[in-house]
């Protein structure tokens, strides 16, 4: 009841793990499709091992989470075994993939092996890479196009919300043959320790996920879905059921989830089950959810 | 939740490197569960508490020598408490420590001796002076020793100081992970408990950097059960920094 097709991946619901989250090791992602995943998107990989930022790299506050991991990942190089492993499972996993430049994200999803790549155009606090790249809508275009070039696996492009205008942005993933976007990324964030002054954050900001970010979530993608062709995929501060619902009726095609995973690894389970027994009371399918807000 | 603030109280030299820090607050926890202690300016890093308002930390790397800078009226940040911790089981309970592995075994026995327990705790360090916490574990139940310097004790690894254990309800085992991956191997599984130690990075159970497999250490642990560890990559590769794979 709950399964679909989403650029021409099946997916047996339409309930992803969110880039970022347990995504480091094959048997981390397994653990998500254990816990009922219809997908799974990586860790971001970039060209070259990286550490990331210093910690505190998460923190939780009042409405959300805090974070700056600062893009740690053992390269391309090192990680299609992690990929193999988890392909076990048999749902889709999708390489998020991040670079400076067109240059090393072809590099990367020209010899990485995944169902699709999400490229992360949209981490806020990377320098020289997620957001300052993906703020600009001709580097999005251009690198879209050349990922495209490079691979025949579907291309998704996480949007960044830190921008002034989101469609612009998924106007040039779509102009250079994305097969879908997803959005948002996190919300550009900073919290200070009132103790000493200092900023939390080892990288001092960060950006902000959870409960918080949901409302600037659905209206992103209620925006992208008024002016996209593709497919939008929803993003930011899930963590139940409804939030799922509320989500596509904005126009997503499919949700991630991820902060929320956190306290419960088998949320997704837990949302498929309730979505169907909603869906069952409403006497309504998952087409009829998509972009229903819009015909109000 | 944001860091809380910690001021130290007082700093016991425990063993060369091996130093106690005593905080004006008390954590509520159970032994084996962990705090972030941030260093401000320097790094967030996953510490055991030795007694429930303090930690005892090793220099090891450029977070703890920032801590070993700190003194009395200085304070630090502190997350937690996180993960899950010993489950404290009755009748006869092996503590195996080695090094400064006895950290969350010393509260653990205390507690465990406290609700009724025979306690045996084998301890191990390279040479006497490092051997951590003993009069404490001495006051609650009986203690073996061995160094890798036979200064005292047996002369060889806490591991061989097993072989002679046969009767015994449940072993809680902390130390580097090349010793505790001996004692799973010589031990019925289902009856030992290890603290493992990662690279953490959330301490949230949601960023995945300190996955054994698809299990977090962070949140599923820092204490597993032997027989969830036996089919895991414990003791044969951790990930760094990086997630890249690093033999142990």
């Amino acid at each position: 009841m709950l399964s679909l097709s989403l650029t021409g991946l099946k997916l047996k619901n339409p309930l992803i793990l969110a880039a970022g989250i347990m995504g480091t090791t094959g048997g981390s992602l397994k653990r998500a499709t254990e816990g009922g995943a219809g997908g799974v998107v990586t860790k971001s990989i970039g060209v070259e091992p990286k550490s990331g930022h210093s910690n505190p790299s998460m923190v939780e506050v009042d409405c959300g989470y805090m974070n700056a991991m600062g893009l740690p990942n053992p390269s391309y190089k090192n990680f299609q075994k992690e990929i193999d492993l988890a392909r076990e499972c048999g749902v889709p996993v999708i390489a998020s993939i991040f670079g400076a430049n067109a240059d090393e994200f072809s590099e990367i999803a020209g010899t990485l092996h995944a169902d699709a790549f999400e490229l992360n155009v949209s981490c806020p606090h990377a320098c020289g890479y997620g957001a300052q790249v993906g703020s600009d809508p001709a580097l999005v275009e251009e690198i879209t196009k050349s990922v495209k070039s490079a691979t025949t696996a579907p291309v998704w492009v996480k949007l960044t919300p830190n921008v002034t205008d989101i469609k612009s942005i998924g106007l040039a993933a779509q102009r250079g043959g994305a097969d879908a976007v997803v959005a948002i990324n996190t919300v550009r964030a900073m919290a200070i320790d009132i103790e000493s002054g200092y900023p939390i954050l080892g990288n001092k900001f960060g950006g902000l996920s959870g409960k918080a970010i949901k409302p600037i979530a659905i209206k992103c993608v209620y925006d992208l879905y008024e002016a996209l062709q593709i497919p939008v995929i929803g993003v930011g501060g899930i963590s139940d059921w409804k939030d799922a619902v509320e989500f596509m009726m904005a126009g997503a095609r499919a949700v991630q989830i991820g902060s929320a995973v956190g306290n419960n690894i088998n949320i997704f389970n837990d949302i498929s089950s309730c979505m169907e027994a909603f869906l069952e009371d409403k006497v309504w399918t998952l087409d009829d959810l998509y972009g229903m807000a819009h015909k109000k | 939740m944001r860091p809380v603030n910690a001021v130290i109280t007082k700093v016991v030299e425990e063993a060369p490197n091996i130093r106690t820090f005593f905080f004006d607050t008390s954590f509520k926890l159970i032994p084996g569960q962990f705090v972030m202690v941030w260093i401000r300016g320097i790094d967030e890093v996953p510490m055991a508490f030795s007694y429930d308002n303090a930690i005892t930390v090793q220099k090891v790397g450029p977070a703890t020598s920032a801590l070993f800078e700190l003194d009395e009226c200085d304070s630090i940040g502190i997350r937690g408490p996180f993960g899950k911790g010993f489950d404290i089981k009755t009748g006869h309970l092996i503590l195996v420590a080695g090094g400064v592995g006895a950290a969350p075994l010393a509260p653990l026995a205390e507690n465990a001796a406290m609700s009724g327990a025979k306690i045996t705790a084998l301890l191990g360090a390279k040479t006497k002076d490092e051997l951590l916490f003993r009069e404490r574990f001495e006051a609650v139940g009986e203690v073996r020793i061995a160094t890798d310097d036979g200064s005292e004790g047996k002369q060889g690894y806490v591991t061989q100081l097993l072989e002679d254990e046969k009767n015994y309800d449940q072993i809680y085992c902390c130390g580097p992970e090349i010793m505790m991956k001996k004692v799973l191997d010589k031990v019925t599984p289902s009856k030992s408990q290890f603290s493992l130690h990662r690279y953490i990075k959330c301490g949230l159970g949601i960023c995945g950097a300190c996955c054994v497999d698809g299990l977090r250490v962070c949140k599923d642990g820092p204490v597993f059960s032997g027989d969830v560890l036996k089919k895991t990559e414990f003791g044969v590769y951790r990930r760094n920094e990086c997630g890249e794979r690093v033999k142990i």
